[in-house]
């Protein structure tokens, strides 16, 4: 999907949990839009989901009731089968969310040509897309929990790294981190964290009530 | 030849004993390919004689082997009983319905029902649902390669070897990774889990993956 190498990947605990089921949905929406884009990671994913059939496989069988299977037959052909949405210029998982393009985002601005907008505000994790102006920093933020940053338009820099299109970064609660866009084009992410961001600036920590950041 | 295709049912204790030789249809006999029964996936044949002609026998027979196994996947994760039966009567009406999505090149079929019965715990036991990443382009659609359907059934069979003889305390923290006992976060810091005997079989997913592509 894109045409850059993608050098930032997502670790191997948290495909598997991807896998197993047991990450929150945000987490998740970051991770199925990443992989989209990534057939590396996509590689890796089939690999854990080859394990988590492998562990259902190796289950002692537990009966099924009696009439099971004659319940099932009754069944067949009445569900009904979601077709894909149709390619966007980002992958059609995060379209569902978003409710279209990059282009049609009601952004809510943060101040300093910074803005966003949540897309999936869940109990134990918040998704939302990030609206960086080329040349502009994001505030310099530290966060409680894990953030994954995956960048869908343009790049940025912090001290940790250059990321592009498809580039995941995750960070954890130790890491303070201030995205840099890269001149010359805005810069778009899908972010998610585990819990409200903190940031360091007192300036938007006052905000931070008012935009649920 | 059809008696090529169901030695490896043969050899599973729980199979529903209505699968024999007699109730399996033609169409399925004649798939059986001498040369390449040792090591392709018997339960992917089977689905795909679901996709291709709707053959309840061989559906039967997929039932009888995994409906079980479902359900005890199920009750490990948290569900109780009600819940379990519902639930893999539910992934099993899943699986014929999606038959033709099946795609033997990417998966065997355990880890294709793996993935079926994982989405509907979510959506069952977290009331949630799981973004899914896109398709690849080429779809479900093309005709599987047989020699891609033997190399995938080959590393499935090595993955399930290897994590077979994983030392025992290893096993269970795979397996409480799968039944979500283990939080992401103390699946990041298990140092105890294989991740390095996982990845082992990821090389040859990752060239398996670009040769599609090419």
């Amino acid at each position: 999907m894109t045409p850059q190498p993608i050098i930032h990947h997502i670790d191997d605990a948290l495909l598997m949990a991807y896998s197993a089921g047991t990450l929150p949905e945000a987490f998740s929406l970051a991770i199925a839009t990443h992989i989209s884009m990534c057939d590396e990671c996509r590689a890796t994913l089939e690999s854990f989901d080859a394990v988590g059939g492998q562990v259902m496989e190796d289950q002692s069988p537990v009966t099924m009731h009696d009439d099971a299977f004659a319940k099932t037959m009754a069944m067949v052909g009445k569900q009904s089968i979601q077709r894909p949405k149709p390619a966007n210029d980002i992958p059609s998982v995060l379209v569902g969310y978003i409710g279209g393009s990059l282009d049609d985002v009601e952004w809510r601005a943060l101040g300093g040509g910074i803005k966003q907008k949540i897309i999936l505000a869940g109990r134990d994790a918040t998704a939302r897309l990030l609206y960086i102006p080329a040349g502009q920093s994001a505030p310099d933020h530290g966060h409680s929990g894990m953030e994954l940053t995956l960048v869908l338009r343009g790049a940025f820099k912090d001290e940790s790294g250059h990321y592009r299109a498809g580039d995941i970064e995750i960070t954890d609660d130790s890491v303070e981190h201030t995205p840099v866009a890269d001149e010359g084009e805005d810069c778009i992410c899908l972010a998610v964290t585990e819990a409200p961001i903190r940031f360091t600036s007192i300036f938007y920590r006052a905000l931070q009530p008012f935009f649920k950041i | 030849m059809g008696m090529i295709g169901m030695q490896t049912l043969e050899k599973d204790p729980s199979l529903n004993s209505a699968v024999d030789d007699r109730v399996v249809s033609e169409d399925l006999k004649e798939k059986a390919d001498p040369v390449t029964t040792k090591t392709a996936d018997q339960w992917g044949s089977y689905l795909e004689a679901i996709k291709s002609t709707h053959d309840v026998a061989a559906f039967e027979a997929l039932f009888g082997h995994f409906a079980p196994r479902i359900k005890s996947f199920l009750l490990k994760s948290g569900a109780d009983a009600n819940l379990a039966e519902e639930c893999a009567q539910e992934v099993m009406v899943t699986v014929w319905n999606k038959a033709h999505l099946f795609d033997p090149t990417r998966a065997s079929a355990a880890t294709w029902i793996f993935t079926i019965a994982r989405n509907k715990k979510i959506d069952a036991l977290r009331k949630s649902s799981r973004p899914e990443p896109d398709e690849l382009p080429w779809g479900p659609d093309h005709q599987p390669d047989q020699a891609d359907v033997i190399a995938l059934q080959q590393e499935t069979d090595r993955l399930g070897r290897a994590l077979s003889e994983l030392p025992e305390k290893q096993r269970k923290l795979v397996e409480r990774a799968y039944f979500g006992d283990l939080s992401h976060r103390e699946l990041a810091d298990e140092t105890g889990l294989p991740l390095g005997t996982i990845k082992s079989r990821i090389r040859l997913a990752l060239e398996k993956l670009r040769h599609a592509m090419s």
